[in-house]
């Protein structure tokens, strides 16, 4: 079985980004990009189900700028077989993803694509769901444990009350919650090994897709700031402040 | 104009979280209606019928859905999308698992997690784990959203005069099946709809140091309990606990971190509460730049004496 593993290019999460001053957007201009924390997290998986001989082989996609190479070679380095770019300029929305994924899972025919379950720079949370809508698959969300017996999945997922277990029919989507695994630093020697792996680059058009988005940003606005508060000396201070300045206990 | 809100509830009763957005869906304007796909959920469609500003419910009524998956769950709202120009379901777990699914479906784009309706194409949005706001415009004929629940004051339970329309429901998806649940018990107020929240991070050091310490507060206070990634991640505490931008987006009229530096990945979470406490031994976390009221001190001390003064 092949396992597909998209992968977003985001701004590095310990960057704290600003907005830019004529609210057009963030200025990501010089800051350091990284792979989406929560794809890290997916590829990890698996490569361990490959690991575990579960899988065959594991793929990794993006879809985005020229850039995204970098994030594809990072992917192989964890583990992944090979990469597949498609290759734009265009601000691709989640329902353009989850087209574009659709073309490369239709090309490759894998038993299951783990994702990422949402990306940190724009928190969309999308597009798995949307991938399996659109392939007619079963899927399920914020993983934190997986198991895969023939061709069922057993998936522990994270939800609001506790956690709750389903079991999905392969092929299928999953995608990946904090608590999943740890993945592993990528060693020199395979960064150096990852370098010489297979990665082809489609551009949205070789796969039919409309990517045109449909949805446009405005204005992007700093948050409200909050008020700067006061240090208390003590327990008492505290609850005084509490009790009789805000009035909240 | 019509609206749909996709309800979340547990059969019996709708979950909070379906009235903040039936609140969204009543900002946009237009009729609301409710859809309630459930397995002998008939009182919780009465409940929907029952809040303000709601005009219709629709319940599918389905051994289909007795588990709420999201692929059965997607292709009941689909069914009945053709009548809506919006569609809109509470931006949680379950919310995040149909409304996506909805969205391909019907080949539109969803905008997620809104905290402002500024007309009915256009909406507000935190990304960049709420470091920036933006406003987005939809050139969708129909916009499915989800909707973040702090945003919105809850919808009153009664004065609503809705009907109750049986439609007809979807069969299995046979994609998924439920096989267990672990349902975190508590006798607490829940997380996202608590008025306080005491809330502990890894300065606590272990499992049995966080219930030791924050559970007499919480008790004084009737507060609810959450955590850090951090707390999480070290075991202290159960997933649900989370407060941040992956975990639960919090607002409550209280909000206490104990042991918590303050990453944004947390205060993503909880920054919109109306007062914030912070007690850190640290007097440099960047906690005490969100906090109302700051306490510099070791928290083993400071805990105990809060508990004993209140």
């Amino acid at each position: 079985m092949k396992i597909l593993v998209p992968v977003k290019r985001v701004v590095d999460y310990n960057v704290k980004v600003r907005v830019k001053a004529d609210n057009t957007g963030v200025d990501i201009a010089n800051v350091k990009m990284s792979m989406n924390p929560f794809c890290e997290i997916a590829v990890e998986e698996a490569v361990r189900l490959r690991e575990k001989s579960v899988a065959t082989e594991v793929i990794a996609v993006s879809a985005g700028v020229v850039q995204c190479q970098e994030t594809l070679r990072n992917a192989m380095a964890i583990g992944a077989d090979r990469g597949i770019l498609i290759e734009t300029d265009v601000e691709l929305q989640p329902l353009a993803v989850a087209k574009l994924l659709k073309a490369i899972v239709d090309k490759e025919q894998p038993g299951l694509v783990i994702l990422g379950k949402q990306a940190i720079d724009d928190d969309a949370n999308q597009t798995g769901q949307m991938l399996a809508a659109l392939l007619g698959w079963g899927q399920a969300t914020f993983a934190s444990k997986v198991e895969v017996a023939g061709d069922v999945a057993t998936v522990t997922r994270e939800i609001d009350g506790g956690a709750e277990t389903v079991a999905i029919k392969l092929p299928a989507i999953i995608t990946t919650d904090l608590r999943l695994n740890e993945p592993r630093y990528a060693t020199l020697p395979n960064i150096m090994k990852a370098k010489k792996k297979q990665l082809d680059i489609f551009k949205p058009a070789d796969l039919g897709v409309d990517v045109t988005p449909r949805l446009t940003t405005l204005r992007v606005d700093e948050p409200p700031k909050r008020q700067g508060g006061v240090k208390v000396a003590d327990v008492a201070a505290l609850i005084d402040k509490l009790k009789n300045e805000a009035k909240v206990i | 104009m019509a609206n749909l809100v996709i309800a979340e509830h547990d059969h019996g009763s709708l979950r909070a979280a379906t009235l903040n957005v039936i609140s969204a869906a009543t900002a946009i304007g237009g009729d609301v209606h409710v859809l309630v796909a459930g397995h002998n959920a008939s009182a919780a469609a009465a409940a929907a019928a029952q809040v303000a500003g709601v005009s219709k419910v629709l319940l599918a009524d389905s051994a289909a859905h007795a588990n709420l998956l999201p692929e059965s769950a997607a292709a009941q709202v689909v069914a009945a999308a053709a009548a809506y120009s919006h569609i809109l379901a509470p931006a949680t777990a379950y919310g995040k698992g149909v409304a996506p699914r909805v969205a391909a479906l019907l080949d539109k784009a969803q905008i997620s997690d809104i905290i402002k309706v500024v007309d009915a194409d256009t909406f507000v949005r935190p990304i960049y784990a709420g470091n920036a706001y933006a406003t987005v415009k939809s050139s969708d004929s129909v916009k499915v959203v989800t909707v973040r629940g702090t945003a919105f004051a809850a919808a009153a339970t009664t004065g609503g005069s809705g009907t109750v329309e049986t439609v007809t429901a979807v069969a299995d998806s046979g994609l998924s099946s439920f096989v267990s649940a672990e349902i975190t018990k508590s006798e607490r107020p829940e997380l996202t709809a608590a008025k306080i929240i005491v809330s502990g991070g890894r300065g606590l050091g272990s499992g049995d140091k966080y219930r030791e310490l924050l559970t007499p507060l919480a008790d004084k206070l009737n507060a609810a309990m959450g955590a850090s990634r951090a707390a999480v991640d070290a075991g202290f505490v159960p997933n649900d606990y989370q407060v941040g931008q992956t975990g639960k987006i919090v607002a409550p009229d209280l909000y206490i971190a104990v042991g918590i530096s303050g990453a944004i990945q947390h205060l993503a979470g909880m920054k919109d509460s109306k007062v914030i406490v912070a007690i850190n031994k640290d007097p440099d976390a960047p906690i005490f730049g969100v906090a109302d009221y700051g306490l510099v001190g070791d928290l083993f001390e400071v805990v105990p004496q809060l508990v004993a003064a209140l």
